[in-house]
């Protein structure tokens, strides 16, 4: 029997996998794609806390999770978009019109 | 157990969803190339009765709907007037400037009202799921919003930023959830704080502690979590940022404010301090920053950052005096900001063709109108009496000082000080008579139309309510302040519906 901190560092791990990747990578879909592993390792936490209570909640949420993460996919890749058709780049670099 | 039907608990989150519908349903019917506009006046009548439905759950018992997912109280209903205002005066102020060849008006109202269903829903929910939910339906909305003017530039820039830097909160709002969720076993915001003290893995509810209080910090634009806002305001359409600015804010604070007052109050000792140093960090890196801005809406971007840590001096206040003046300042700060975006979206347009201080100059010899109007909301921001500003700062410092932190009221009037000086820039700026009457540039919207008047009348309106008469907007915030802290004995509103899995 596998112990349940062994999940949990795993979502830990794979959570900060996915901060760094946010704060390192500089294209804007592997960006997109770190913040997607953040919220999935997220959702093993649920699941792992949810067999530890012994509560469906836990599992419930994970669900909300995905179904939020899908519309927020939806959003965020027309965003992308609308970005590579006025700067023809998806570097975040060169995203830089406004400046602090 | 409580007699009242649970729709009644959601009554304006539904009015508001079926006019978002009904928006989105009349632009799909309406041929192309037919304009557009009347769509709005659904928008904003849609909206004005949820403010009366919401007014209406004032008469309600107090009480939870839909297995202790939503309350009603006098604390939601405050919220819900508020943000149901704050979306009601953005969708007139978007109606008159708004260009008439846009095609896509009718996603732009409806998108403005959902992100309305999904800010009411935020103050009300008293369940972390219902909270997460309602966050989203509130930011994708304002993803969308902020990149209103794709054709620029600059907004999908803004609408990127916003969105990447807001998932990114979310994430970290979420695995604080997971955490609470961890630690009790629950995710009812009424159980969390019945277990959370004798949870057995304390460290796990520290750790959420800290991680929803990123998220949320987030959403406020707190330092140190504030560098989006400038580039938002700034590449996003001004009606938009009148909206953007103070509604998913006075969301968010609700938010906060449950979470520290109602959900995890036991815990003052490790989150007081951090609020103390987020707040002298929200207004004193704003106002820094404010001083060297060109750009009218980026000075304002910052001048709202530091707002929010005035704001968040309140929360050193002790149990309701403290949730009553913070209650109190979102709204006076929320008067004045909308009121301050709409005469910034009329002398600068649409298409921010005017953006800088140098062209607000000479504003009362070309629209006195627009120049007073723009002197009066920024002597409310500087905070001087008889205007909103004022009394909000006055009760967020005193709940300050009532909570002991002298010094942080302090910080806070000297920062107030320092705030004054980039505020009164763009007031000297629009009273001085221009050198050269030929080099003036014309106004870019001569006359003020219906619905724009109603909405400079309605934020005129509170602004003075605020600062000449606070005593009924406070009692309010009072009410809201006691039913936030009064919470139900245990298991009374529960009812635990959540199967159990067999171990």
């Amino acid at each position: 029997m596998i112990p349940i901190s062994w999940y949990l560092l795993l979502s830990a791990a794979l959570f900060s996998l996915g901060m760094v990747g946010f704060l390192v990578k500089r294209n804007i879909v592997t960006v997109f794609m770190s913040i997607e592993l953040m919220l999935n390792a997220v959702n093993l936490s649920f699941v792992t806390f949810a067999h530890q209570w012994h509560m469906v909640k836990g599992q419930i949420f994970v669900f909300f999770v995905m179904v939020v993460a899908a519309a927020e996919a939806a959003v965020g890749l027309a965003i992308i978009i609308a970005v590579f058709r006025a700067r023809s780049t998806l570097a975040v670099d060169r995203i830089d019109l406004m400046k602090l | 157990m409580n007699s009242v039907p649970d729709i009644f608990r959601i009554l304006p989150e539904v009015v508001l969803t079926i006019t978002g519908v009904a928006v989105m349903m009349i632009d799909a019917s309406l041929p192309a190339g037919v304009a557009r506009r009347s769509l709005g006046w659904v928008a904003a009548i849609g909206t004005t009765l949820a403010l009366w439905a919401s007014l209406w759950q004032l008469s309600l018992p107090e009480g939870t709907g839909f297995y202790a997912t939503v309350e009603t109280t006098a604390f939601t209903v405050f919220f819900h007037v508020l943000i149901c205002g704050i979306v009601l005066v953005s969708l007139l102020l978007s109606l008159d400037t708004l260009p008439e060849r846009n095609h896509h008006q009718g996603e732009y109202y409806a998108l403005m009202v959902f992100g309305a269903v999904g800010m009411c829903l935020l103050t009300s929910a008293v369940e972390l799921l219902l909270v997460f939910v309602a966050l989203e339906i509130s930011s994708i909305s304002t993803y969308i919003l902020a990149g209103y003017r794709k054709e620029t530039g600059r907004g999908p820039e803004a609408a990127l930023k916003y969105f990447l830097l807001g998932s990114f909160a979310t994430a970290f709002l979420l695995y604080g959830v997971a955490m609470v969720f961890g630690a009790t076993g629950t995710t009812q915001i009424y159980e969390i704080a019945r277990l959370a003290p004798t949870a057995q893995n304390h460290g796990f509810v520290l750790l959420a502690l800290a991680m929803m209080l990123a998220g949320i910090f987030f959403k406020v634009s707190a330092a140190p979590f504030h560098v989006w806002t400038p580039d938002v305001y700034e590449g996003a359409p001004s009606p938009v940022v009148a909206l953007l600015s103070t509604a998913p804010k006075a969301a968010a604070f609700a938010l906060l404010l449950r979470v520290l007052y109602e959900m995890l109050p036991t815990l003052r000792p490790v989150w007081s301090p951090l609020l103390w140093v987020v707040a002298v960090l929200s207004m004193t890196v704003g106002n820094l920053a404010a001083l060297r801005q060109e750009n009218v809406k980026r000075m304002l971007a910052y001048s709202s950052i530091s707002h929010a840590g005035y704001l968040l001096a309140a929360f050193a206040g002790l149990g309701s005096s403290g949730i009553a003046a913070a209650s109190f300042y979102i709204a006076a700060y929320a008067a004045m900001n909308v009121g301050i975006f709409a005469v910034v979206t009329l002398v600068s347009g649409y298409d921010d063709k005017l953006p800088l201080i140098a062209d607000f100059r000479g504003l009362m010899y070309r629209s006195p109108l627009l120049g007073s109007l723009l002197i009066f909301f920024l002597v409310s921001l500087v905070g001087i009496p008889f205007t909103g500003g004022f009394f909000g700062k006055f009760y967020s410092f005193s709940a300050a000082v009532g909570g002991g932190a002298i010094a942080l009221a302090i910080i806070g009037l000297l920062n107030s000080g320092l705030a004054s000086a980039y505020y009164l820039r763009l007031a000297f700026a629009a009273a001085q008579r221009p050198a050269d009457r030929s080099a003036e540039t014309p106004l870019l919207t001569p006359q003020v139309g219906v619905a724009v008047g109603a909405a400079l009348l309605l934020a005129v309106a509170a602004t003075l309510v605020l600062g000449i008469v606070p005593g009924e907007v406070l009692r309010a915030a009072e009410a809201g302040a006691h039913t936030l802290q009064a919470i139900p004995e245990a298991g009374a509103h529960v009812i635990t519906m959540a199967p159990q899995l067999k171990p």
